[in-house]
């Protein structure tokens, strides 16, 4: 409280603070940098153990012996599948009815506001088939869930495998055969989810799983359900991997240290995209502690047979059976840099904070420099001053409202006058409001009977950075990705913008580093460290239908990174484009 | 010299002058308010916990009138509920318009006092001639009282409040209504409506001493134990007071024919059985306490409440309405149940400090952590009870910080008036004995 109450002390702190800064600044952003960096560096991070006790001492046998039985059903399902020419209900439903399940379906609609062009869709329709497999005597007021993805597109034939799987098993087990949408109401009910698992292989031949944990808005699931892959994979010999990479040894080493930086790189740019990376995904949202795993047929030498994946799925069903309540004792924001190895929230957001500090303490100099203005002209500009600050407020959100709604309202219109398709109809309009928006600091200095005074651009920019820090930080802490990501590229001209820098120079900074500019470089980042580079000419159409897959992910779940980015942080980045042009 | 002898006491024309825009303002008040009754909104505002506390909170069932937590309103707010049960949007948007309205005049009110006081101790020159530039100006006090409704009216606080449909907009309807009745001198008024605000949540008891003394001060009386007619004065407000609270006790046992309603809805605020989070301090501190330190613990909280009344009164009894401001602050800080709505009341006051600008230390850290903790209390609330990734912990910490926040917003501005008035007596520059320049210092 000293420091609060004595004003020596005070005054000398805030000379202090606004003399060295610029050099604070940057040395703040650096270690923010770095920071972010050695998280990858093993040393630095934990190792991953399992914190449920239910789940952690106790053993369990597997005995899950019908590997070929599965493989033979997954082999007939495909068959059916092929002559149905889409998911065989019906033959599903018999299938699961004969292995002593209760059946139930359960239809789905849901129209997307334009066709989506990845999947050739306009109308998300399907069939949810789940059977129930109840318990004997156990209270059945729990469940666990299996589920298998049935797309068109690609061949997941071993969909069905898992119906074989629960011969002898747990309280209550209920398989899914899920899509998402607007349902009609369910028919058959088990009790409340305890956790899900969602698997999708997509060959008859597994060399490897994958772990996928990324959900929608980028929920990640409780740590100890990554814990317990890992160790039933450690247990029955599985390679396994997370992000498709294997976990290496030599951290020591450039390349170990680069390999695990890749792997964290790749789980935060899927966490920000903030759409869910499997359908496991949709549990999260409901309180639900899922992730996917994925069969993957990369590592020629290696072979895992049907049976081995049954007892890897079997065992963990039983671990995750002795649950006495949901999972809750580890981590929920985390990051992975290997399986084995995990960075808690702890450890993370010290390299968000060293960014958002910069916001603040430019905030804090200006404030300081508004202060040290005469007194005497305080009230005289102050209610032009109201209202040249809001003016730019309200038309950069105004802006940002038409980036949100016109897309999908003008489609129409768009179609009728150019020769595009819907799609690219709604991601054009898109990216033109996007750079209209460029425009309008002429129109708003028009309104404004050409004033624009000194002390107006700085409290526009006091405005502008408290509001950019106030809405990283809470965007972090909903999915500390996406704002890192976008603090990374919004912070540095946050804090160095002003009318006096060179305006050409200045301009084509801010437009590189602009969240649209963000997304693209984002893009191409990740085909890199997925190790499928593209040129050009595919990243640009990758960067095309990445916007309209975000926003018809917004449509379709929810996912709440479209209209972040287009109500609050586009009209952020335009209050600073405004100040850039401030005259 | 630069003020005027009039003072900002209006001639007519600047009467209908300032009318208008206030008619503006409660029309863009009412617009904002009626265009978020009717959209989507609507339904999601009442259902967060900052907005609305079980004390405060509407529900309406099936036909007939239902609170969501019946037995926790008061039994005349129920009965007047009975009749404009279908107006109830447009008697909380007439609320809001009729406490900001009130606190208008009440704060111009105000500001011819303190104008006048300015200019009879200037024109005795008991104000240190380095002084002039703490005196105020009719100019600097001419928007005051519009600013302090736009406040209230603008302040997304009051919205939020009010579109929840939460009595508390009500409450602070009764309050301001005392405030001017205080100010203007109508000891009777001033009682009853303080008495209803007793009645409606007790807490307002301790705005009974501020009042007591500025009717005190306007009729001349010095607050002095061996003067009669100070005593007279006292025996007669107290007696107007404890009168009506006993009228509206009876009236509403008369109503109930039980006296139910008194432990239902006093022991429910006194005694804290509801621990659903909300921004106060009281939830997270309960939920975790030994059931036998409770009754011990609810007492020292249920005091820090009116702890302070006697301290403040007696370092601000030149000051009342600066009390008033304190108390309501205090109460809205540290009451068992706080909602927005009663933050918002008190933040209405801040233009008409806004001569202490130049004192405050702390209002660009405190204005800074208050936005922040606003916009956090939705974002933690969703990652605890949605997402399920964040706990209870979190939602308290943004509590505990928004809660430090206001302490020091509250004691900023305390700082800042008694530091003026000390300018005021001992001159602005002050010198230490050596000569050299003194600050002061507050430990």
């Amino acid at each position: 409280m000293g420091l609060l109450s004595d004003p020596n002390r005070r005054r000398a702190l805030t000379k202090l603070l606004t003399r060295l800064n610029a050099p604070i600044c940057v040395m703040c952003y650096l270690a923010g940098v770095a920071w972010f960096m050695g998280l990858a560096f093993e040393p630095f991070t934990l190792r991953t153990y399992m914190s449920e006790n239910a789940m952690g001492s106790t053993m369990v046998e597997e005995r899950f012996p019908a590997g070929e039985r599965a493989l033979a059903t997954g082999r007939e399902f495909a068959a059916h599948k092929k002559k149905v020419g889409g998911m065989p209900v019906d033959w599903l439903v018999k299938t699961m009815q004969s292995r002593g399940l209760e059946v139930f379906t359960q239809s789905f609609t849901r129209k997307l506001p334009f066709p989506d062009e990845n999947k050739e869709r306009y109308m998300v329709r399907g069939t949810n088939v789940y059977g129930i497999l109840r318990a004997p005597r156990a209270p059945r007021t729990e469940a666990l869930v299996l589920s298998a993805p049935c797309s068109e597109g690609n061949n997941n034939n071993q969909a069905v495998e898992p119906c074989s799987i629960p011969t002898n098993l747990p309280p209550l087990c209920l398989l899914l055969v899920p899509s998402g949408g607007d349902w009609s109401p369910l028919q058959g009910r088990g009790g409340s989810i305890q956790a899900a698992l969602s698997l999708e292989l997509s060959s008859d031949v597994i060399t490897s799983l994958d772990l996928v944990l990324e959900g929608l808005n980028g929920q990640l699931p409780n740590l100890d359900l990554a814990n317990l892959f890992y160790a039933f994979c450690q247990k029955i010999g599985v390679l396994c991997t997370i992000q498709g990479k294997l976990q290496r040894n030599d951290w020591d080493t450039t390349s170990g240290y680069s390999h695990a930086a890749q792997t964290m790189m790749l789980m935060v740019l899927k966490q920000a995209s903030g759409r869910p990376w499997g359908d496991h995904g949709l549990f999260l949202r409901y309180h639900i502690e899922a992730a996917s795993i994925r069969g993957i047929n990369s590592f020629r030498q290696y072979k895992t047979d049907t049976t081995t994946i049954g007892r890897l799925l079997e065992g963990m069903y039983r671990k995750l059976n002795n649950l006495l309540e949901r999972l809750h004792q580890s981590y929920f924001f985390y990051l992975m840099p290997s399986l084995s190895r995990f960075v808690s929230i702890g450890y993370y957001m010290p390299a968000f904070g060293l960014l958002a500090v910069i916001l603040l303490l430019r905030a804090l100099d200006l404030w300081v420099q508004l202060g040290a203005s005469p007194p005497g002209t305080e009230d005289g500009p102050s209610s032009p001053g109201v209202l040249s600050i809001l003016t730019p407020v309200v038309i950069s959100h105004m802006t940002g409202v038409a980036l949100y709604t016109l897309p999908i309202l003008s489609q129409e219109m768009a179609v009728q006058h150019f020769p595009v398709s819907e799609t690219e109809a709604v991601v054009l309009t898109a990216i033109a409001i996007y750079t209209a928006g460029l425009a309008l600091p002429h129109n708003t200095h028009r309104l404004l009977q050409g004033e624009g005074t000194e002390e107006g651009w700085r409290v526009l920019k006091l405005v502008a950075l408290l509001y950019l820090a106030v809405l990283l930080g809470c965007t972090a802490l909903i999915n500390f990705s996406l704002g890192f990501i976008l603090a990374l590229s919004l912070v540095p001209i946050a804090a160095f913008i002003t009318p006096h820098t060179p305006k050409a120079l200045s301009a084509a900074i801010m437009v590189l580093l602009s969240p649209g500019c963000t997304l693209l470089y984002c893009v191409f980042v990740f085909q890199e460290l997925q190790e499928t580079p593209v040129s050009l000419q595919d990243g640009w159409m990758l960067f095309l239908s990445v916007i309209s897959q975000g926003i018809l992910d917004h449509a379709l779940y929810g996912s709440l990174v479209y209209p972040l980015l287009a109500l609050l942080i586009y009209p952020c980045w335009l209050l600073l484009w405004n100040i850039l042009f401030w005259k | 010299k630069h003020w005027s002898p009039h003072g900002p006491s209006p001639c007519p024309d600047e009467l209908r002058l300032m009318a208008a825009p206030l008619t503006l303002l409660l029309i863009v008040a009412v617009t904002i308010r009626a265009v978020l009754f009717r959209s989507s909104l609507a339904e999601l505002i009442p259902e967060r916990v900052e907005v609305v506390s079980p004390l405060n909170a509407w529900k309406r069932g099936s036909g007939i009138i239902m609170m969501s937590s019946y037995l926790f309103q008061t039994p005349l707010i129920i009965y007047f509920f009975h009749f404009v049960i279908d107006y109830a949007e447009i008697v909380f948007m007439m609320a809001d318009a009729l406490t900001a309205v009130a606190l208008y005049l009440a704060v111009k009110d105000y500001n011819k006092t303190v104008f006048r006081k300015q200019k009879y101790a200037l024109e005795a020159e008991r104000y240190p001639l380095d002084c002039l530039e703490l005196i105020r100006t009719p100019k600097e006090m001419y928007y005051i009282p519009l600013k302090v409704a736009m406040f209230y009216l603008l302040n997304p606080f009051t919205i939020l409040s009010c579109v929840a449909k939460s009595t508390c907009g009500l409450n602070n309807a009764v309050i301001a209504l005392f405030i001017l009745c205080t100010v203007k001198g109508s000891s009777l008024m001033s009682a009853i409506f303080l008495a209803l605000a007793t009645y409606q949540s007790i807490y307002p008891l301790t705005l009974f001493a501020p009042a007591l003394l500025y009717l005190l001060q306007r009729l001349y009386i010095p607050v002095n134990w061996q003067r009669s007619s100070f005593w007279l004065f006292t025996t007669q407000y107290t007696f107007m007071y404890l009168g009506s609270l006993c009228v509206m006790v009876c009236l509403s046992f008369f109503l109930l024919s039980s006296w139910d309603f008194l432990s239902s809805v006093y022991g429910f605020i006194l005694s804290v059985p509801d621990l659903t989070p909300n921004i106060g301090l009281f939830w997270y501190f309960f939920a975790e306490m030994f059931e036998h330190f409770r009754l011990f613990f609810i007492c020292v909280f249920q005091i820090n409440v009116f702890f302070y009344t006697i301290p403040l009164s007696i370092k601000l009894k030149e000051h009342p309405i600066f009390l008033i401001f304190m108390q309501i602050a205090i109460i809205s800080i540290f009451k068992s149940y706080p909602t927005v709505g009663d933050i918002a009341l008190y933040m209405a006051f801040l233009p008409a400090w806004n001569h202490l600008y130049r004192f405050l230390r702390n209002i660009f850290l405190v204005s800074v952590v208050l936005l922040a903790c606003s916009a956090l209390f939705p974002v933690l609330w969703h990652l605890w009870i949605y997402a399920g990734s964040a706990n209870s912990n979190f939602y308290y910490a943004i509590t505990l910080l928004f809660n430090v926040a206001q302490i020091l917003l509250v004691s900023d501005y305390f700082y800042a008036y008694l530091r003026r008035e000390h300018h005021l007596t001992h001159g602005l520059y002050l010198k230490r004995k050596d000569g050299s320049e003194a600050t002061l210092v507050l430990k």
